[in-house]
């Protein structure tokens, strides 16, 4: 499943940047996902919470961003949404010289550590 | 102590490394790899056996290599061609990676080949996220399929290089109407080319070999629109500036 190795890449990824930084735990991890990505949110959620199993980011929420799918025409310098299913001719002179501005992205925004409890541990009991 | 870490790394960073490197390698020793997407069944295998036939009556150094969960069929039928085949078993992925191919390539990919045929898992979807280092992408859609292919899988449509139609001696009988296909695979990606051909009849086969010996004479292929703000992808060699960081670039803000 597509979904699955894409959750696979970010718990790899970021688990590898965790632990460069000295991280415990990562509690939550920050995704920018383009509408033309072609990745599904919602299925990603799904195989991302199996990804994390017994690795640093264990119990993880991940939090995605869609980015809207915009595009700029060259000729006349009409900017539109492209919308789903994208329509990537300028509906302003059907120039040829079309640009994406954005939609693309699959980007791994930032991760949250989880809190050091204050005082390092020194919760005493009674 | 802040808990946030800004990491701004692109989830397929590693895929993307892999395909350019591979790129550059086979740009270095003169091949050029072709990457056939299209859904099961769309008649991959039957076009690339006959393209390959050609290419050899023609002289042409060509090779295939052929990915699927499972069977060796594809890779039998290739070989029918006499030029050299390889079977790829995904083990239970349904796309290939720049990786994996990189490794089928290390033992296999006889010197001296020009044009490396790769077809895909049969699968409209994830395939069209991986970059495997090609520098022709083509979609393909057969006639029983229905017009609106290109709207269903905008970004396998969208980041072709090359649209070919398949199975064409069918239309008739599937009733498929070209105009509006043609027309969603121009809104999805405009300008592209697309081209009809029947494996069974023999229409357009030729073409495809044809275009690809261009690209190996240095002809400037299609560049689509979807490719090009990409992070990631077959876009990513000619995007502006990567924004994403490959290596350790990771940064604490404070
Ligand atoms: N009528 C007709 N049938 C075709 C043509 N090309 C392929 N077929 C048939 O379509 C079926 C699938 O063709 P394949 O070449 O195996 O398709 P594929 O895309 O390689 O399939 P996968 O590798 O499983 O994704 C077979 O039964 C072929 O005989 C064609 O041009 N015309
Ligand atoms: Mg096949
Ligand atoms: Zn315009
Ligand atoms: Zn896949
Ligand atoms: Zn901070």
């Amino acid at each position: 499943m597509h979904e699955m190795s894409i959750a696979m890449a970010v718990v790899e990824q970021v688990d590898a940047a965790a632990r460069e930084h000295g991280m415990e735990a990562v509690v939550l991890v920050r995704l920018q996902v383009g509408e033309l990505a072609g990745v599904v949110p919602s299925a990603l959620d799904f195989c991302f919470e199996l990804a994390c199993a017994g690795t640093l980011l264990e119990g993880a929420v991940l939090e995605t961003e869609t980015v809207q799918a915009r595009a700029r025409c060259l000729g006349c310098e009409t900017e539109w949404s492209v919308g789903m299913p994208p329509d990537l001719g300028c509906p302003n002179c059907a120039g040829a010289g079309v640009e994406l501005l954005a939609g693309r992205e699959l980007q791994i925004i930032g991760v949250e550590r989880a809190e050091r409890p204050a005082g390092a541990g020194a919760r005493q009991e009674g | 102590m802040c808990r946030t870490v800004e990491l701004r790394q692109a989830v397929l960073a590693r895929n993307d490394d892999g395909a350019r490197a591979l790129r550059a390698r086979l740009a270095a020793q003169g091949t050029v790899a072709v990457n056939l997407l299209s859904s099961p069944g769309s008649g991959k295998t039957a076009l690339l056996e006959a393209e390959l036939c050609l290419a050899r009556d023609r002289g042409i150094a060509v090779a295939a290599l052929t990915a699927d969960l499972a069977t060796e069929n594809d890779a039998l039928r290739l070989a029918r061609s006499g030029v050299p085949v390889k079977q790829v078993l995904t083990d239970g992925l349904c796309h290939l990676e720049s990786e994996m191919l990189t490794g089928q390539l290390a033992d296999w990919l006889p010197d001296g080949t020009r044009l490396l045929f790769v077809e895909n898992v049969g699968n409209l979807v994830c395939p069209a996220s991986y970059d495997l280092g090609e520098t022709l992408r083509v979609a393909l859609a057969s006639v029983t399929e229905g017009e609106d292919k290109p709207l269903k899988y905008p970004t396998a449509f969208g980041l072709a290089n090359l649209v070919l139609v398949t199975k064409a001696d069918l239309a008739a009988a599937a009733e498929f109407d070209e105009t509006a296909f043609l027309a969603n695979v121009a809104r999805v990606n405009p300008g592209v080319e697309v081209v009809f051909t029947s494996a069974r009849t023999g229409q357009g086969v030729g073409e495809l070999l044809d275009r690809a010996c261009a690209v190996l004479d240095g002809a400037e292929v299609h560049r689509p629109v979807m490719a090009g703000a990409s992070a990631n992808g077959p876009g990513h060699l000619h995007s502006r500036g990567d924004s994403h960081s490959h290596d350790g670039a990771a940064a604490e803000h404070l």
